[in-house]
């Protein structure tokens, strides 16, 4: 069940550009992985929805791309500091798969670490924009990893039950090669609970919230052409970081 | 006093809990077809609030009443509908199919769809043939006189007044100087809301007396006495209860300490008080004791 708590900071980790936010988990669920949690972002109105991670022990962990000033207000926590966090919201990744296949896209690999947790350790195929980003892969040791110009959909092999999270001209495309692909979408949220109606996406050409319906959606439900201008946009200059990969990522 | 949410700002069927809180639901605005929405994206934050743009997404009027409003029903809530349209017999057809709930709010302001062709009186005049339920109308503070506003819809049977909806706003993507948000425009909602809301709700409830339902920046308790203050008989939380599903139980303590702050027993104590500066309110102690 969903909680809304006041956590404090254990510690900042930086991974290249990203930096992984990990928190003490009190009494909040770490849920299923694919979830998300809505996180005060410091000075904003809006808290900021972040798939988790990693869930060791007593912590909850987000991988996080500072790109607008909610973000980056999260990455400048400090070890002691608090904010609150709700969740686990939306529905995560189906565990039911035989043969899986972990694909992601830059900081769409976000709640890869937790899902090959929870598959216990199926093969995860990464891309990112440079080596830079690629220090994140670091969280999915084994991982078969390749960087720009090299795409991610050339390591999957046929035969394999693909979850997959990353921007959207990745999932359409690892959604075009496997129809039957678990995939993690992101779009603005201002709420992460139905409330605002912000999320919406088209889910089989009807205007749904993602964060009701999603935020992963079976390749199968086809979520097309309107949302995608939602898609790599932003809630003032940064995304719901439900995912978010190197195609779309601002040159800094 | 009664603590409500924002027509549009919750959905009781999904967060039930979070409706549960609070002393009457308010739905999102039903219009007489089923509405998909703006295109996305729909939101965006600024350094002065949020912006939307949903564009009244809702079921339609046969969708709502034959499937959303027995659900609702049953959460035990007291329910306030919110009514839209194009024209004032849009309002009045789904006003007219409306009973056994607590209050029917028109909204007469969405800045996010073309607006009615018809005046707010005469939309809120159509109505009350309609209905002899409670009416309520949503005006906006963007309206170069809207206490005259005020008195026109009271002239045409208006049993209270929703005071503020969203104000028409824009943020452009820095990197590419375009609008954010896919519709242009959206309704700036948030905090940076507050002085305008107690200014609509001063002016209007000087104008008419009426029953107010005070919105418009609430984030904490203060700001609620603050709106009754003004004039606002009941209070409802907008943006707030996206940032925190609890919000409404910690306004209410809020305001308890609030209210023991200025050794007031009720919210109604101080109810208009703004409207009589001689006052101090030592008087206002003395008249609850």
């Amino acid at each position: 069940m969903p909680r809304r708590e006041r956590r404090n900071v254990l510690a900042v980790e930086r991974l290249g550009p990203y930096s992984l936010l990990r928190l003490d988990r009190g009494g909040l669920d770490p849920g299923v992985p694919g979830q998300f949690f809505m996180l005060e972002a410091p000075g904003r109105l809006l808290p900021r929805a972040l798939s988790l991670c990693l869930a060791p022990a007593g912590e909850l962990a987000f991988l996080i791309d500072p790109v607008g000033p909610g973000t980056r207000a999260l990455c400048s926590l400090g070890a002691g500091e608090a904010i609150h966090v709700f969740g686990p919201l939306g529905n995560g990744f189906r565990l039911d798969v035989g043969r899986p296949l972990l694909v992601g896209g830059g900081i769409g690999m976000a709640p890869l670490p937790y899902l090959a947790d929870a598959l216990h350790d199926p093969p995860v195929v990464l891309g990112f924009r440079s080596e830079w980003h690629a220090a994140a892969a670091a969280l999915l040791p084994g991982a078969e990893v390749v960087v720009e110009p090299a795409l991610v959909t050339e390591l999957i092999a046929p035969g394999h039950d693909v979850l997959a999270c990353g921007p959207a001209p990745m999932l359409q495309a690892v959604g075009a090669l496997c129809p039957g692909a678990q995939l993690a979408w992101e779009a603005p949220m201002a709420c992460g609970y139905g409330a605002c109606y912000g999320c919406a996406v088209e889910i089989n050409g009807v205007l749904k919230r993602l964060c009701v319906e999603g935020p992963v959606l079976s390749a199968g439900a086809e979520r097309t052409r309107r949302d995608e201008a939602a898609v790599g946009e932003h809630l003032n200059g940064e995304t719901s970081r439900l995912a978010r990969g190197p195609v779309r990522e601002r040159a800094r | 006093m009664m603590l409500l949410n924002a027509s549009g700002c919750l959905d009781a069927l999904v967060a039930p809990d979070v409706a549960r809180q609070l002393d009457g639901f308010v739905t999102k605005t039903i219009t007489p077809l089923p509405r998909e929405g703006n295109a996305p994206p729909r939101i965006a934050e600024t350094a002065h609030g949020m912006l939307n743009a949903i564009g009244l997404a809702n079921p339609g009027r046969e969708r709502f009443l034959a499937e959303h409003l027995p659900r609702l029903r049953e959460l035990g809530v007291p329910l306030w509908v919110s009514v839209g349209g194009f024209c004032a017999a849009d309002y009045a057809d789904t006003c007219a199919a409306l009973d056994g709930i607590e209050a029917i709010e028109l909204n007469l302001s969405c800045p996010n769809v073309d607006e009615a062709a018809d005046s707010a009186a005469e939309i809120v005049a159509t109505c009350r043939a309609a209905t002899p339920l409670p009416l309520y109308a949503k005006l906006s503070a963007a309206h170069p006189d809207v206490a005259a506003v005020a008195r026109a819809v009271a002239a045409a049977g208006a049993d209270g007044l929703s005071l503020i909806n969203t104000l028409r706003g824009m943020a452009l993507d820095p990197h590419t100087l375009r609008p954010v948000l896919a519709r242009g425009s959206g309704g700036l909602s948030g905090p940076d809301l507050k002085p305008i809301a107690l200014a609509t709700v001063h002016a209007c409830y000087a104008a008419t007396q009426l029953t107010i339902v005070g919105m418009g920046g609430v984030m904490t308790g203060s700001d609620v006495l603050e709106l009754i203050a003004c004039g606002a008989r009941h209070v409802a939380l907008g943006t707030v209860l996206f940032a925190d599903p609890d919000a409404p139980a910690r306004v209410r303590d809020e305001l308890e300490r609030a209210l023991e702050a200025l050794a007031v027993v009720r919210p109604d104590d101080v109810h208009a008080f703004a409207h009589s500066p001689a006052k101090s309110l030592e008087i206002a102690h003395k008249v609850v004791a």
